[in-house]
């Protein structure tokens, strides 16, 4: 084996073009997931399907009924895909936004609680980066703890600070955008040190030349080159922050938004609430991620910096 | 965290200076100090009692101005300021807790002014400990340890005084000496609990998620057509909400440790794939080619050059992984567990009220979670003594 077969050998097959991007491929790897799915969803629901038939006293029933019932089951243990986008069909068309069984509802309610423990995080994480930048006090001191304040399960703490919290009166969207906003500010405290310190020792001379103070140096200089690495830390700050919401949904029994979905459907053995609950999250994770993607590309196209 | 500004010059032999921060803290502190012998140290609706009434307290305000006064002067410095400047702040701290712990609830302004006291004292120190610049490397390092331990120990320091001082019920937040006691006096429970959770939920999981990422990794980079495919999808996964397969887990493979395996191993599956993958393309052309004049077939290249090179990102994802890890076997216990873990401790003493049994498991998680992130970045620098962020 030589060194060709460490980079990609040129293809001839007549679906070459197709396969040379990541489209085509990611594709594949999509079906290939979904086939599993299926396979997977058979099997596992196979035995269930069986006992079912022995007690309704059908004997030989045949492969193709078989299937068909495990993938039609009520609470299977594995549901089937389309089971899936049947129930977020159902969850999210069918239903009046407002209703209680209504997916857009829950999605709203864990969104909001992402949405300001995100802001409230990534104000806080540029706020902490900007005084390490500025004070090696806190750069020495604070710095360590940023970062072992990760190695703790924070989730852990998450029922703990909802029961607390409510117990002092303090209810509703805050408790649950706490837990985000600590899960989000520690990836955007930790880019921003680093994006505010990007800017080479010249560019800080010649600011230095110009006489600029260091609130200006920071304005005009630091927080522009910054941005880069901005986005890229919001990126993981936003899908960490939703983690953190439907956590902190979870201790609050089961009362509104996906993790409260998700605890009814595991309490009830509602396998097709769980996935779907499951799918919508994921789905909100990549819009989020893919917004921010967005605002980069604009940002940054307006501030120059467009490769 | 190395600042490379460079902006800085080098400073000119001149005159020594408290810079404004420090000038206006020591001046601040040496106000406060003066102005406390006045004010009552010990308050409540029957009585007041002022600095007199503690004699040790009233030697430690003594010793705290014989320490400031000079130091605002300018006529202390160095490492005697920055020693003299810890030592009186720990000893004040001392003396109020224990004061605070036999009256709680009765602070008076007079003991909020020390305590504000205290705390400028101890940041000044931190200020002259920063600014030390010892020759030999030893100290360098014992220095480089002692500031953010000085932040952390006052991050209690002040947590007990505010607790105890206010009279925070016990419900809301237990004072840190409350919690200590707790974790001394139940080690068997928080055994347990560590046992069942962290050896065998989070390490079997960990264990088997990074191999099969692991492995998984070398296999998709040797097909460039999954890589091409499975990358992306892996990219995406990694930001997905994944700690909500929990749940289904817990259903499939039931309430004891192996349902938290296999949340943690689907946790852990993709941050190693992307990073190891990633790793993998690190080697460059030119280091390609020369293994190439060795004549060095896959596996040697393999072995011999790229996994080596992909260790810096592979450890990337065995840290990002302990953290998750651990976070994915708690939450999991959250949907179900034999009465044994941490996750389940946390999650009944709650609904117990027992918030210094939770505080207790959670100081056992985050000890479990540093030492185990601690672990991981001493195997990193031994493994990737070569990287330019760990050569000295």
């Amino acid at each position: 084996m030589t060194i060709e077969a460490l980079t990609a050998p040129p293809s001839r097959s007549p679906f070459a073009g197709l396969m040379q991007g990541t489209a085509g491929p990611v594709l594949v790897v999509v079906a290939a997931i979904i086939a599993v799915w299926y396979l997977a969803a058979v099997m596992l629901n196979a035995p269930f399907q069986r006992d079912m038939y022995k007690r309704g006293g059908i004997e030989d029933a045949p492969l193709a009924q078989l299937v068909a019932d495990t993938l039609s089951q009520d609470r299977p243990v594995l549901p089937a895909p389309h089971q899936v986008a049947v129930e977020l069909w159902d969850t999210t068309a069918n239903k009046a936004v407002t209703s209680k069984r209504s997916l857009v509802y829950h999605g709203g309610i864990t969104l909001s609680s992402t949405l300001l423990g995100f802001v409230l995080g990534t104000a806080l994480g540029i706020g902490l980066a900007i005084l390490v930048v500025h004070s090696r006090v806190l750069d020495k001191s604070l710095m360590p703890w940023v970062i072992s304040s990760q190695t703790i399960p924070i989730l852990a703490i998450a029922p703990m600070i909802i029961v607390v919290l409510n117990a002092i009166g303090i209810s509703g969207l805050l408790p649950k955008a706490m837990i985000s906003t600590y899960l989000s500010f520690f990836p955007v405290t930790v880019g921003m040190v680093k994006g505010l310190r990007s800017p080479e020792a010249i560019q800080m001379d010649l600011m230095k030349t110009y006489s600029a103070s260091p609130a200006q140096a920071l304005w005009k200089l630091r927080l522009p080159s910054a941005m880069p690495y901005l986005f890229a830390s919001m990126k993981v700050g936003v899908a960490a922050s939703l983690v953190g919401a439907i956590v902190g949904e979870l201790p609050t029994g089961a009362v509104a938004g996906l993790g409260a979905r998700l605890l009814s459907g595991s309490y009830y053995g509602q396998t097709v609430q769980i996935w779907s609950a499951l799918i919508a999250a994921a789905v909100l994770a990549a819009t989020l991620v893919a917004l921010i993607g967005v605002a980069e590309r604009l940002a940054l196209k307006r501030m120059g910096m467009r490769r | 965290m190395s600042a490379r500004e460079g902006t800085t010059p080098a400073p000119a032999p001149r005159p020594h200076r408290l810079g404004a921060v420090r000038t206006v803290l020591a001046s601040l502190a040496l106000a406060l100090a003066l102005v406390a012998t006045m004010m009552p140290v010990i308050a409540s609706d029957t009585m007041a009692l002022g600095l007199l009434a503690f004699p040790l307290l009233a030697a430690m305000v003594l010793a705290a101005v014989i320490v400031l006064a000079p130091y605002r002067l300018c006529l202390l410095r160095g490492p005697r300021a920055a020693g003299l400047l810890a030592a009186v702040s720990y000893a004040m701290a001392f003396v109020l807790i224990s004061l605070i712990a036999a009256h709680p609830g009765q602070a008076g302004s007079g003991f909020w002014a020390l305590v504000v006291v205290a705390w400028a004292i101890a940041w000044l120190s931190v200020e002259e400990m920063a600014g030390l610049k010892p020759r030999q490397p030893l100290w360098g390092r014992a220095i480089a340890l002692a500031i953010p331990l000085t932040f952390g120990a006052w991050l209690l320091i002040l947590w007990q005084v505010l607790v105890v001082g206010f009279a925070v019920p016990k419900v809301l937040l237990p004072p840190p000496s409350d919690i200590w006691v707790r974790l001394i006096a139940s080690p068997e429970v928080l055994w347990a609990d560590f046992r069942q959770t962290f050896l065998k939920g989070v390490l079997i999981g960990y264990a088997l998620g990074c191999g099969a990422g692991f492995l998984v990794a070398i296999l998709v980079d040797r097909v460039p057509f999954l890589r091409r495919g499975l990358l992306p999808i892996g990219n995406l996964v990694s930001a997905l909400p994944i700690i909500g397969v929990a749940p289904i887990m817990v259903m499939w493979f039931g309430f004891d440790w192996p349902s938290k395996a296999a949340v943690v191993v689907i946790m852990t599956f993709f941050p190693m794939l992307v990073n190891t993958v990633t790793g993998l393309a690190a080697a460059d052309r030119m280091q390609l080619d020369l293994m190439h004049t060795y004549a060095a077939n896959y596996p040697q290249t393999l072995l011999k050059m790229r996994l080596p090179m992909a260790m810096p990102f592979v450890f990337n994802a065995l840290k990002i992984n302990s953290t998750l890890a651990l976070i994915g076997a708690i939450v999991a216990e959250f949907f179900g567990t034999p009465i044994v873990g941490m996750g389940f401790r946390i999650s009944t003493e709650v609904g117990r009220m027992n918030i210094d049994m939770v505080w207790a498991s959670i100081a056992v998680a985050a000890l479990a979670g540093s030492l185990f992130y601690g672990l991981v970045t001493l195997a990193e620098r031994a493994v990737t003594f070569w990287h330019p962020s760990v050569r000295r």
